[in-house]
């Protein structure tokens, strides 16, 4: 009895939670497509002859697939006077954030663990700075920095480079490992006190290997920020040392005549790459701990 | 010979709040404190401070004879068992137990010995080599012991290490920490709120309220001369009874008078007691109110009193009265016929009997 009355009811909320779920979906895919048209369009683009570029719809798929814009852009593109395509640029932007990810990261690592562990006098007041480093815009350290640079004698090198993402880089660094390390109980580090660990024993051996999840963090993180910047790179290199988005920025900018469409978005996507790449390898972990914190709290 | 432990006028605050006040206490080698207190009352805090783990406000503290105040922890010869555990998250049981011999130095063959010895003496065996993740909490607090005993430290902190086993296990880990502590004549400071942890483990008992000692004595002292009413109600289970009455010298002695819900006060000689003000609260344990007939000497009086409560609790029986305004137990025989709202007889023994002060606090005979 009470179920007959109470079916109508039921399956008429049953339907709206469907149409409802199905509306999101829709939408959901909509912001999906509106958010890779560009990709594809890159894409395509870059499989496109010249000649189809010019004929063709822009978001038509390509008639006849090619790698010649990939080719030219790799190893051939013209940037300024050189022609030796973004491949050059594209391995001094791996000189640069590589090691520039793994010394900001160490540090931010260090830092990270006295601050939220060592609680030394101070430590708030200096975490603080740290962060307010996060907010200055780099606009503002153009100068000093060329000048600091300078007298340390390696403007226009990539140690020069990677010295600017570090500093850069560390108040963020800092901020992530500080976060992650406070959730941990200052007990760890009295018992290994007790045990007879040193500062760094400590660090090594305890805070290390717990802090996966935040290392992804703070990589991806650095790595996007190094391999996508271009003030810094533009400012502080000289021919030679410069990373893959200032030679981007030439090929694109400095070709006259035809635009060439196709190899500029192959070398739009060659340049993005890495980034992708170091997304779809740890996202996972990423996400992960982001949120490591507040699950542990 | 110089006391292993020797705390002096030790001061702790946080900011402005004084969290432990003026702690003095010393312990022979070989010697077993206890510490007791309700929680938040600074057990923990003054374990840390021994520790070197927290910086002290002021005063001293000593161990085996040297001066241990501005020496950081790794260098006081100690071995601490965590109240949390504190086990390192993503070493193995086994790898947690020898860190300290590892950072220490201490070579393979003689880790490997003494890790087997103490995975055997607290049936961790099996467990070797999981994380501590994957233990039950019981599991990890032995491992947390474990940690400390295969250290060879002049002096072991313990910070409730039992507190999350079960019965069985407690008592059986009871046994081997009392046996450990013989063996090895080693020193111990141990906080604990098991009040029969306390008294068979102790060779001296710290009480302490709010970051102030109340009294130090051995477990004999703090059980039958308790320093004053806070001590009296804190050891104990069942509590002491403490009975508001009025004492008045005759002669010879003392009789002391307590008002029942109904009828006469009952009136109790007590020959020894001397001096004692008018108002008193008189302190009796629950088994010093007994049964007519279960003990005897010029101490023991009776008197009627009706039964409030009947507890059967295994072995004994509590019966609670109603005295001087006050519920008060009694510890009655299994078979005892008191009945819940009948008159019974009550055998008063004031042998063991505490008067204490009813505004201080303070004990008086
Ligand atoms: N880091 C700190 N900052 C400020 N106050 C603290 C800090 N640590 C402890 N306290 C305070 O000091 C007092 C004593 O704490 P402690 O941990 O020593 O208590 P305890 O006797 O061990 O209690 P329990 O039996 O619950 O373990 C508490 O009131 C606590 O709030
Ligand atoms: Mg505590």
């Amino acid at each position: 009895m009470t179920d007959a009355t109470f079916s109508p009811a039921r399956r008429q909320s049953a339907l709206g939670k469907t149409a409802l779920r199905w509306g999101l979906y829709i939408i959901l895919a909509l912001f999906a497509v509106y958010y890779l048209l560009p990709l594809f369009v890159m894409v395509t683009t870059s499989l496109k002859s010249l000649e189809e570029i010019r004929t063709g719809d822009l978001v038509a798929l390509p008639r006849e697939i090619t790698f010649d814009a990939w080719r030219t852009a790799w190893s051939e593109a013209c940037t300024g006077i050189q022609c030796e395509g973004v491949r050059p640029y594209f391995w001094n932007s791996v000189l640069i954030a590589v090691p520039g990810v793994v010394i900001s990261t160490l540090l931010g690592a260090v830092n990270g663990y006295v601050i939220a562990q060592w609680r030394f006098k101070g430590a708030n007041i200096i975490f603080a700075l740290m962060l307010f480093g996060c907010f200055i815009p780099f606009q503002v350290v153009l100068l000093p920095m060329a000048r600091l640079l300078g007298m340390m004698g390696i403007a226009g090198t990539i140690p020069g480079l990677i010295f600017v993402h570090v500093i850069y880089g560390i108040g963020f660094t800092t901020l992530f490992f500080r976060n992650y390390y406070v959730t941990i109980p200052q007990e760890l580090v009295k018992a290994a006190k007790v045990d007879g660990a040193t500062f760094l024993r400590i660090f090594w051996s305890i805070f290390l290997p717990l802090s996966l999840p935040i290392i992804v963090v703070s990589i991806i993180w650095q790595f996007t920020q190094i391999w996508n910047d271009f003030l810094f790179g533009v400012s502080f290199s000289q021919a030679g040392t410069q990373p893959v988005t200032v030679a981007l920025n030439n090929i694109v900018n400095s070709t006259t005549g035809v635009k060439e469409y196709n190899v500029d978005m192959a070398a739009a996507i060659i340049a993005a790459l890495p980034t992708l790449l170091v997304y779809v390898v740890a996202g996972k972990y990423f996400i992960r701990g982001l949120t490591a914190g507040s699950v542990k709290g | 010979m110089a006391p292993i432990l020797d705390i002096r006028n030790l001061y702790k605050n946080y900011g402005s709040v004084e969290i432990l006040k003026d702690i003095n206490v010393a312990i022979e080698p070989g010697d077993f404190l206890v510490l007791v207190g309700p929680s938040g009352c600074g057990k923990s805090t003054l374990l840390n401070c021994i520790a070197g783990l927290e910086p002290i406000s002021g005063g001293s503290i000593a161990i085996g004879g040297d001066d241990m105040t501005n020496v950081s922890p790794k260098d006081r010869d100690i071995a601490m068992v965590f109240q949390s555990y504190a086990l390192y998250p993503t070493m193995s049981v086994a790898k947690n137990i020898t860190f300290g011999m590892k950072v220490r130095g201490v070579d393979q063959a003689t880790q490997d010995r003494k890790l087997a010895d103490v995975a055997r003496q607290l049936q961790i065996e099996p467990l070797l080599n999981r994380r501590p993740g994957q233990l039950s909490g019981g599991q990890r607090q032995r491992v947390a012991m474990g940690r400390a005993l295969v250290r060879d430290p002049k002096l072991f902190l313990f910070d409730e290490p039992l507190s999350n086993l079960d019965a069985k296990l407690r008592v059986e880990m009871r046994t081997e920490i009392k046996s450990l502590h013989q063996n090895l004549g080693a020193s111990m400071v141990y906080v604990t709120h098991d009040q029969i942890e306390a008294m068979t483990l102790a060779t001296k008992i710290v009480v302490m309220k709010a970051g102030v000692i109340q009294q130090i004595g051995s477990p004999s002292e703090i059980y039958n001369r308790p320093a004053n009413l806070f001590v009296a109600d804190f050891m104990g289970s069942p509590a002491m009874n403490l009975i508001p009455a009025k004492a008045r010298t005759n002669g010879g002695g003392t009789t002391i008078e307590i008002a029942r819900r109904e009828g006469e006060p009952i009136v109790l000689n007590d020959p020894r007691a001397k001096d004692l003000p008018a108002d008193v609260i008189v302190g009796l344990r629950p088994e010093d109110i007994a049964e007519p007939g279960f003990r005897h000497g010029e101490t023991v009086q009776q008197a009627d009193c009706r039964v409030d409560i009947v507890e059967p609790a295994g072995a004994d029986t509590y019966v609670m009265t109603h005295l001087g305004g006050k519920p008060v137990t009694a510890r009655m025989h299994s078979e005892t016929e008191a009945a819940a709202g009948n008159v019974h007889t009550f055998a008063f023994d004031l042998a063991k009997v505490s008067y204490f002060e009813p505004e201080t606090g303070h004990r008086l005979n």
